[in-house]
């Protein structure tokens, strides 16, 4: 567990090397990104066995001991639990290094392993595996097929460093390195306006939730810095001092209620939460196995993640514990039911699996705004499996099945004789997704709904129970349109005339669907608005076509001759790198519940097999004690001897009942020299009658649909057809969910086009008009000044000054010019005159 | 009404107290006469008569020179003015074509500004004379002597008598060199 | 007698002269009210030999007179020559000034 950041790095390393030299090797990049991949799978599998024989020996010595020596591990778990002593709290493993430092504050990259980075680390590989082997035959000949490796290689390395990372700097890093893969990825075939305008939609809808990410992280880290390197030797990134000083009661109400707010709008973004949810839909662009990883598994669930990390300060925050309405669950109960709801009127297949998505992530942020805390966690890891499932068998339908097409009612239909494995994948997953016993689904999502109802929360109790109903209504019919009634368009064999792929290459606006436009889709034939699915398209043989280099149009030259793989031109099995994953998935989706089955713990389901089969609680979940300051302050590499903290606190109040130093951490200000991780959430105890009233639900909503379905597709019930023609208000719910609550339009053309016009206007005027008015002002009155002084005071003062000194001594010239006029008798007179009045003077003066 | 004046003019007193007439008659008719003939050289419109009648004021004084004891002086004066200067001037007169007889335009256009510089010089002159000499008696005595005269230029006034006669010769030659006709 | 005789009458005879200088045109006519001028100069210079009893004023009166002699006859000489010249020897013709 200590070289986990292995784990991160050899994707990282293969993702340069594919980039590097990929397009030379053999098979183009895709044999270094699956051995990264299975590498990193390798590691994080054994990081999963040392830490649950850690969590083991902590358990069953429950002492002072250091951690070591091998010891079985559901044993160990069952003698711990039957103790019923306080299961001491687990340190994880934190191994790090300096990255960066910056008076006095550290910034470190390493990895931090505790049951729930285990658990995702896993996760992540484990699915990136097997999405890479289903692409080595699903994007083959594709014209930029070793960048795609490469981009799908790096989007699991900078999953893996978010997972694992101890502080937020590297859960950014993580997390930014995620938004650029996606935006890699969703355009990858960027050709297309539709396909770039997509990634730079989820990008930037992302983005906007990543301001909420800087702010929340700056709040925390000005609020638990001082507790941080006070108490902990630490630093306010550092992921366990922001819970620890969240829980410690130093923290003011409003700063965290602040950070849990951002933190949270940066979920919003990223797991697709109403409002910022737009995006996913369009994300649907990408390939299919973009869509099964990185919008379906692993991404989007980013946002859950960030969450059940920092979960103290969400549980404060929001103050969980009291069992006040918080943000979160709100969001959460909203975006179930908008999603589900929409999900009714899509004609893509995978945009259906995307709306499902975004609803599913709705149930886990429930679940976590709740108290839920494990069953969020156990949903994260069972919808991963289902939901990648059914999304890698929409791409087989449209490899094989629909000719790459993902329009359920122009090109499905009738596909379950013709792609048996896929439909039998397709149905474990449905299954698993509407919550059917004894599929996981049902063990993670109805604790999910259990667990909302046991913390008081009526009304979200019943809105996840309706959201459950609308899953299995929605579920049927996409089930319906693909693989049962008559074969239509592609699935029959027909070829769609490929002149049609101009239409894609439009201006990308958001079209408003018109009422006219829903008449025509309603029924399966006619030309339906563009399917994405189309847009899509691959070329087809790799026999025939250089795989790169290729321009989009270009590739529907081969397009008649070169489908070697449709050996009949019509609808078959996929091959088995496409089919294999799908079949491990669908057995995970059927099995992976018994992870963590907590009815079957207890008495409900009579089978009372103790809590050691909730082998997700035991491992994953954090615990609860608090833990000793010096023992706390962590150091690096080391693994940190573990208390018993029930010798602690027993001496202090030996008058207390037994379940109250339990009860200290999130509910209460723990002890002085005590620090506390993980507040202690609640576990609803399933009763039968809860878990008959969810299967209730769920049957109920599986023969509405199923009834709808056969009337409606089937037989072409006349009361049900050409309902919203006849009537207003279907006819206006329609549009209203066709335009998807407008929520598009509203952004596009409100809030961007807001921007981009009058803001930018305004600025322009004023840029044109004040600053450069400003500036010329300033020119023109300097020149006017020049002016003006060369006019009054050059012209007129200095050179006047100049002319009137030359003009006084011409004039005096003048002047004294008739003096001088050559006549003897006048000089005379003046000789004379002078001597006279000089002669006067003198007299005058001296007789004076 | 003249004889008591006269005779009051004459009774102008010596300095031992007595009381010489005649000479003062004597000065007074010379200098009457030498007033009206200069006032006519200045203002007549006869060239001719204005040299005729400087000719009479330079006689005047030669008389007056006579009246006050200087008689080498006055006959120097008469030779020397009389016979020789207005000589030359009566020839300057004939070679310049002075028109015989009266003519107009003798004065020029300012003439009229020449009155108030005589009348005030000539007050301011009387004023500075009288406020010296008031009452100053000049006695009876005998004439200078020539010798006396000769005695001083030839004796203290050497180099002025001298230089005097270099200014002659440069005169004349120069009238010479002014003059000729080439 | 009194010294104011000589004194006055010379003095008369000199404005008389100045006047003269002032007034007339022809160039002849001017050099006689010089010779006025001097004449009552000369006066003078006689005068004050008798009051005082000095015959220095009568070598004086002599010099004067030789050179008075000199400047009449350079005198003369020149206004020949401007006469030959310029044909006329009224002095406010002679003037070639421009003002």
């Amino acid at each position: 567990m200590e070289n986990a950041w292995l784990i991160a790095l050899i994707p990282a390393i293969g993702f340069a090397l594919i980039i590097s030299f990929g397009k030379k090797m053999p098979f183009k990049g895709a044999e270094v990104g699956l051995a990264s991949m299975a590498a990193s799978l390798v590691v994080a599998t054994g990081a999963g066995i040392q830490w649950i024989q850690r969590t083991d020996s902590a358990s069953s010595h429950g002492g002072e001991e250091a951690v070591g020596g091998l010891f079985t591990g559901v044993r160990g778990a069952l003698r711990a639990a039957e103790g019923a002593e306080a299961a001491p709290y687990i340190e994880p493993v934190v191994t790090q290094w300096v990255w960066w430092q910056n008076s006095g504050l550290e910034f470190g990259l390493g990895s931090h392993i505790d049951g729930l980075s285990v658990l995702l680390l896993w996760l992540v590989a484990f699915i990136s595996l097997l999405v890479q082997i289903f692409s080595l035959d699903y994007v083959r000949g594709d014209r930029r097929y070793t960048h795609f490796f490469a981009a799908l290689t790096l989007f699991s390395s900078g999953m893996l460093v978010m997972v694992m990372s101890s502080n937020m700097v590297q859960l950014i890093l993580g997390w930014e390195i995620m938004g650029l893969c996606s935006f890699m990825l969703i355009g990858h075939w960027w050709e297309d306006a539709y396909n770039s305008h997509s990634a730079l939609k989820a990008f930037f809808t992302v983005r906007v939730g990543d301001v909420g990410l800087l702010i929340g992280t700056a709040i925390l880290y000005f609020g638990a810095n001082d507790f941080a390197v006070n108490t902990l030797d630490s630093n306010g990134f550092d992921i366990r001092a922001i819970g620890a000083w969240a829980l410690s009661g130093e923290g003011s109400s409003w700063t965290l209620l602040m950070a849990s707010i951002c933190l949270f709008i940066a979920c919003i973004g990223k797991s697709g939460q109403f409002p910022l949810h737009t995006w996913l839909p369009d994300a649907m662009a990408g390939p299919t196995p973009v869509s099964s990883l990185l919008h379906s598994s692993t991404m989007v669930v980013a946002g859950v993640f960030l969450v059940a990390r920092i979960y103290p300060v969400f549980w404060e925050g929001f103050n969980i514990a009291n069992g006040g309405l918080s943000f979160i669950a709100v969001i959460g109960g909203i975006t179930i039911v908008i999603a589900a709801v929409l999900a009714f009127v899509q004609d893509d297949i995978k945009k259906v699996l995307a709306y499902s998505t975004v609803s599913q992530l709705g149930y886990m942020m429930l679940g976590l705004g709740t108290g839920a805390w494990l069953p969020a966690v156990f949903h994260v890891f069972t919808h991963a499996f289902f939901k990648c499932c059914l999304f890698l068998c929409a791409g087989s339908i449209s490899h094989s099945g629909s000719h790459h097409s993902f329009d359920m009612k122009k090109d499905m239909g009738g596909l379950r004789k013709k792609m048996p494995i896929t439909f039998y994948a397709w149905c474990a997953s449905t299954l698993a997704l509407t919550g059917v016993i004894p599929f996981a689904g049902f063990w993670s999502k109805d604790e999910i709904i259990d667990n909302v109802g046991a913390n008081g929360y009526s009304v979200l109790f019943w809105v996840g129970l309706g959201g459950a109903a609308l899953t299995a209504m929605y579920m049927t019919r996409a089930t319906y349109l693909t693989f049962f009634g008559e074969p239509r368009g592609a699935a029959a064999g027909i070829h769609h005339d490929d002149g049609g792929h101009d239409e894609y290459a439009i201006d990308f606006r958001e079209e408003i669907v018109h009422a006219e436009d829903i008449d025509r889709e309603l029924v399966m034939a006619g030309p339906a608005p563009q399917s994405l699915g189309a847009a899509a398209h691959v070329p087809g043989d790799t026999l025939e076509h250089d795989a790169e280099g290729d321009p989009a149009h270009g590739g529907h030259d081969g397009h008649g001759d070169g489908h070697d793989d449709h050996g009949d031109h019509g609808p078959h099995e996929s091959g088995k790198l496409i089919t294999i994953p799908i079949v491990i998935l669908a057995f995970l989706a059927l099995t992976a519940g018994f992870a963590n089955p907590t009815p079957l713990a207890g008495d409900s389901l009579g089978a009372n097999l103790g809590e050691g089969v909730e082998l997700i609680k035991t491992y994953v979940e954090p615990r609860y004690e608090p833990v000793k300051i010096d023992q706390a302050a962590g150091h690096a590499g080391e693994s940190v001897q573990l208390i018993e903290s029930g010798t602690l606190l027993a001496a202090e109040d030996s008058s207390d009942e037994p379940g109250d130093s339990k009860a200290k951490c999130g509910r209460g200000t723990p002890e002085p020299g005590t620090v506390c991780y993980f507040p202690n959430v609640k576990h609803a105890v399933p009763e039968l009658g809860k878990i008959l009233l969810s299967l209730a639900v769920v049957a109920i909503g599986y023969m509405l649909a199923i009834g709808f379905c056969l009337s409606y597709y089937g037989k072409k019930n006349p009361k049900l057809v050409g309902l919203t023609e006849r009537s207003k208000i279907a006819r206006g719910g329609y549009l209203f969910l066709k335009n998807k609550y407008y929520l598009d339009i509203l952004y596009q053309r409100v809030f961007v086009f807001f921007v981009s016009r009058p803001l930018a206007k305004a600025t322009y005027w004023f840029n044109q008009n004040v600053i450069d008015g400003a500036v010329d002002g300033v020119g023109a009155s300097g020149k006017a000044t020049g002016n003006w002084i060369y006019k009054y005071i050059d012209q007129g003062l200095v050179d006047g000054a100049v002319n009137a000194s030359g003009k006084a001594a011409s004039e005096t010239g003048h002047g004294l010019q008739p003096v001088q006029s050559g006549k003897v008798n006048q000089y005379g007179a003046l000789l004379f005159g002078a001597a006279t009045v000089g002669a006067i003077v003198l007299v005058i003066l001296n007789v004076s | 009404m003249l004889i008591p004046l006269l005779a009051q003019a004459a009774d102008t007193p010596t300095l031992d107290g007595s009381v010489n007439i005649a000479i003062n008659i004597g000065f007074g008719i010379i200098a009457t006469v030498m007033i009206f003939a200069a006032f006519s050289v200045v203002t007549t419109k006869n060239v001719v008569h204005a040299a005729l009648y400087l000719v009479l004021v330079l006689a005047g004084v030669a008389a007056q020179y006579i009246l006050a004891g200087a008689e080498f002086v006055a006959v120097s004066q008469v030779m020397v003015y009389i016979g020789a200067i207005m000589v030359l001037f009566l020839f300057g007169i004939m070679l310049t074509r002075a028109q015989i007889g009266a003519e107009d335009g003798l004065n020029n256009n300012g003439w009229q500004f020449g009155i108030p510089v005589a009348v005030v010089l000539m007050g301011l002159l009387g004023y500075a004379i009288v406020d010296t000499f008031e009452d100053d008696v000049i006695g009876e005595r005998a004439p200078f002597p020539t010798v006396g005269l000769s005695d001083q230029y030839l004796d203290e006034y050497l180099v002025p008598f001298l230089a005097v006669s270099f200014v002659l010769l440069a005169a004349a030659i120069g009238s010479i060199v002014l003059a000729r006709k080439d | 007698m009194l010294a104011v005789n000589f004194l006055l009458l010379a003095a008369v005879l000199f404005c008389i002269g100045v006047f003269g200088v002032i007034a007339r045109r022809n160039a002849v006519l001017v050099l006689m009210s010089i010779e006025l001028i001097l004449a009552a100069v000369n006066l003078n210079f006689v005068a004050f030999a008798m009051m005082n009893e000095n015959i220095d004023g009568l070598v004086f009166a002599l010099f004067v007179m030789a050179i008075a002699a000199a400047e009449v006859g350079v005198g003369l000489a020149m206004v020949l020559m401007i006469y030959r010249n310029r044909k006329s020897i009224a002095l406010d013709e002679l003037s070639e000034m421009k003002g």
